[in-house]
């Protein structure tokens, strides 16, 4: 019999690890223990230092006090590789990969001497394989990464790390990004790695995946380790209550009542560049009023669905209406002009611009109002005003409008990107997961705000890879597979399991 | 040693870290002026009285400094916007065919034209040159910097074709050089009898023209969007490829700016030595000055200065004016250094 892992050697320990960034504090006195076989949550908000406590571990950055022991011996501070060296393996929230080279190069790189020159690639491609069938990590190794969906990308950077000989994995927020069948294999995979002696951090805000998957749950707030719970002893709302240090609850929408249809698609494709599945000939109706949700496994043409409903691409055939006229020649801007608010998937890439500061990220999509611009000159004082004003309205947690956004976590950013396509009271909105990787204080937030803006008559879609939020917020919800859409299931007139056939992509034929 | 970012840079900081990188270029100049067996300290005062130790040496490093700011200006616009022109010279040499064309009667074009409209139609061509790269960019994602840079080449064999053929000045002795501009078409001076024409006017005009666009106008804030990050821009609605066509628009008139003011300010005519490679040397002053239309003037003067200064120095200490290039080569590489440690410091362990 295997003993149980309290009982095992310990892997890793960060012993009393503190780390100032000017007067505030990231890490205070933070120890953690992980035991051969483990798996440690580390639960916490955003901003709670978990992240700062792994860039120390990895030698980003070096901790002011402390020390952090490896399989025994001690870890150099502030040395970058080193914990890759000792067979630590971190699989972060924002994948690595570079999207232009093969699964197996993206494995590879950086493994090879240069000088190999290819030899034993061969050789390299087996060892992969099998480390994907060991763990159950179905992949093609000569795809491009590029063409490969999110819940595929993260499977690619498991194994990377595996090929590595890591012997514990760091897994920052792995299900943010995932549907419940793919974290359920994620899960698995995470069962067989235990299973085979490794160890697990994982970093997550989701409270049942830390109950399904951990041995012990560690709690950090505002930097501070402020409880260490066996998970076989706690329960989500104990663990809650830690996180947040207050009783929380989620957002319950009233019933919906609808109005008039605000956009419709007839028979409508298109297929943009740069995604594997694109819509094939789907009607869909957003009422004034209704939250749609749209359920379904990444890369099934959600992403083209949204990239046409914020103005990206136009439909290929088919007919788009926004109310009773035809749609204008589609651009982003005439899909500002039809009054739609715009949540994007990305907040980093396509949401914000990294280095503007908040007044310019907040006045990205208006900046040609005439409050903020006349006759080409633009208007800072009132650009700034709006930003205040964005800023107060949506709790935006920031030094002032001049911070460079880059500097706000995801969160904050996130409630900016919100403030800025609410602001308006736009009459529709895309929401495109838009509570991915946020803190559950976030989450909450920016719900309760979408349950507000359809109260007050807005037609939203959502789109969102959990099936919990869906099932929570949606008045409506269809399930996207491959490309085409489920009918419109009301709520509570559908389980989780039956959403879940529909999106591995049952009941189309005889439905469509 | 790693980098950490600094998340509000300081005046001190971002001034200082420059301010260290040019002493230091400076130092390997004089480590250089030492081992061609010269006084390091007499080079060095040699050079500065050479580019500012009279009125003359110092109007000379102003003219010299007048085609420099202009393309300076058009490689730091285009550069905001990740534009990556390296075809200024193609479009100055553009400027002052268009300023000979317009200004003089060759080519049996009704000539000259009035000044302004001179300028505006050197501006034009400038701009019109830059707009087939832009275009190949934006239509079939052509890298612009194999395009703009080539033309440059195509730009100076065209013109040595027109400088032995139709452009071929009568009175010119068989030269490879254009008529002489008409003097209504001529630049005037600033002050009579100074050695320093309106172009130099013009230039510090435009610096502060270009500076009021990138902070004050839609379009500043659009070149900038899309410089940064062009997914965003275009998602939030910016027409990413007609800032880019705006951009290069700007930016080739600004560089046609230069063989204009070089024309009709200074050399009169047009020949093919008119630029000893401004357009090159442009990119050198816009990265000096960290993109900034102001700081383009100060860099492009302090380059201007360097090369005058070395020119004169060359001729009393007996030191290579290769110098200059080195003195301007150690400058940059220790610039792009510096600018990365006003953004990040460096951390031990």
């Amino acid at each position: 019999m295997t003993p149980m892992p309290e009982a095992r050697e310990v892997v890793l320990r960060l012993d009393n690890i503190t780390k100032r960034f000017g007067r505030q504090t990231a890490n205070d006195a933070i120890s953690l223990s992980l035991r051969k076989g483990e798996v440690v949550a580390l639960l916490g908000e955003n901003g709670a230092g978990k992240t700062t406590l792994m860039n120390i571990l990895f030698g980003h950055y070096t901790a002011d006090e402390g020390s952090v022991e490896v399989f025994g011996s001690p870890l150099p501070s502030g040395a970058t590789g080193a914990a890759l060296e000792a067979g630590v393996g971190m699989v972060h929230q924002h994948f690595t990969l570079a999207g232009n080279l093969t699964v197996l190069d993206n494995i590879l790189l950086g493994t090879a001497s240069l000088w190999s020159l290819g030899r034993g690639r061969k050789a390299a491609e087996a060892r992969v394989r099998r480390l994907a069938e060991d763990f159950g990590l179905a992949v093609d190794t000569g795809a491009k990464v590029a063409r490969l969906s999110v819940g595929e990308r993260q499977r690619v950077e498991i194994l990377k790390a595996l090929y590595r000989d890591a012997r514990i994995l760091i897994l920052d927020e792995p299900t943010a990004v995932l549907t419940p069948q793919e974290s359920d294999a994620l899960f698995a995979t995470l069962r067989k790695a235990v299973d085979q002696g490794l160890s697990v951090i994982f970093i997550s805000h989701k409270l049942h995946e830390v109950m399904a998957i951990s041995n012990r749950v560690l709690v950090l707030r505002h930097g501070k380790l402020v409880g260490e719970r066996r998970t076989a002893e706690t329960s989500p709302q104990a663990l809650a209550e830690l996180m947040v240090g207050a009783e929380i609850a989620q957002p319950v929408p009233s019933e919906a009542t609808p109005g008039a249809t605000l956009l419709s698609l007839r028979g409508v494709s298109v297929h943009p560049p740069g995604h594997r599945t694109g819509l094939r000939g789907i009607d869909l109706d957003l009422r004034a009023g209704q939250i749609l949700g749209l359920a379904g496994v990444s890369g099934n043409g959600q992403g083209a669905l949204a990239e046409l409903l914020s103005g990206e691409v136009r439909p290929d055939s088919g007919e788009m209406r926004l109310g009773n006229e035809v749609a204008p020649p589609w651009t982003p801007r005439a899909a500002l002009a039809a009054d739609i608010g715009r949540i994007p998937e990305d907040r980093h890439s396509t949401g914000s611009i990294a280095d503007f500061s908040l007044t310019e990220n907040a006045i990205l999509e208006t900046y040609r109002d005439p409050e903020l611009s006349r006759a080409g000159w633009m208007r800072w004082s009132a650009a700034e005003a709006f930003a205040r004003q964005v800023i107060e309205r949506y709790d935006v947690r920031c030094p002032g409008p001049d911070t460079r956004i880059r500097l706000l976590s995801g969160g904050n950013m996130q409630k900016l990107i919100l403030g800025r396509a609410l602001e308006s009271e736009p009459r529709i909105i895309l929401a495109n997961q838009p509570v991915r990787g946020l803190d559950i204080g976030a989450v909450t937030y920016v719900q309760e705000r979408l349950i507000a803006a359809r109260d007050a008559g807005a037609a939203i879609l959502l789109i969102s890879e959990d099936l919990d939020e869906i099932l929570g917020l949606a008045d409506v919800i269809r399930v996207m597979s491959d490309g085409r859409l489920s009918p419109e299931f009301p709520r509570g007139s559908v389980t989780a399991q039956e959403l879940g056939r529909w999106m591995a992509g049952e009941g189309f034929d005889h439905a469509a | 040693m790693r980098l950490e970012p600094v998340a509000n840079p300081t005046i001190a900081r971002s001034l200082g870290f420059p301010a260290v990188a040019l002493g230091l270029s400076v130092v390997v100049a004089s480590l250089l002026a030492l081992m061609a067996g010269a006084n390091p300290f007499a080079t060095l005062g040699l050079i500065l009285k050479g580019a500012a130790g009279s009125q003359f040496a110092l109007l000379e490093t102003l003219n010299r400094a007048t085609p420099l700011i202009f393309t300076g200006l058009a490689v730091a616009v285009a550069f905001r916007a990740k534009l990556w022109n390296i075809g200024a010279e193609a479009q100055l040499y553009m400027g002052a065919l268009v300023t000979v064309i317009f200004g003089t009667s060759a080519l049996g074009l009704p000539g000259p034209q009035p000044l302004l409209l001179v300028g505006l139609a050197a501006m034009l061509g400038g701009a019109l040159i830059l707009l087939g790269p832009v275009i190949l960019k934006t239509r079939f994602g052509v890298d612009e910097v194999v395009t703009t840079l080539l033309l440059n080449f195509i730009m100076l064999l065209f013109i040595s074709m027109l400088l032995d053929g139709p452009l071929k000045d009568p009175m010119g002795m068989g030269w490879p050089k254009s008529p002489r501009l008409d003097p209504d078409a001529r630049l005037p001076r600033i002050v009579e009898g100074l050695r320093l024409h309106w172009g130099f006017a013009l230039a510090l005009i435009c610096a502060v023209v270009v500076w009021v666009i990138e902070t004050r106008t839609t379009l500043g804030y659009e070149i900038r969007a899309v410089g940064q990050n062009p997914r965003a821009a275009r998602f939030a609605g910016i027409p990413v490829n007609v800032v880019l066509v705006k951009t290069a628009l700007l930016s080739g008139g600004l560089a046609a700016l230069a063989g204009f003011s070089e024309v009709a300010g200074l050399k009169g005519s047009l020949t093919l030595d008119l630029s000893p490679g401004f357009g090159y040397t442009g990119i050198i002053v816009a990265m000096l000055a960290l993109l900034h239309p102001i700081g383009v003037v100060v860099s492009a003067i302090f380059v201007a200065g360097v090369f005058v200064g070395a020119d004169s120095m060359s001729r009393a200490a007996g030191v290579p004016t290769y110098i200059a290039d080195i003195l301007l080569a150690t400058a940059l590489l220790f610039m792009v250094f510096a600018i990365l440690l006003t953004r990040f410091r460096i951390v031990r362990g």
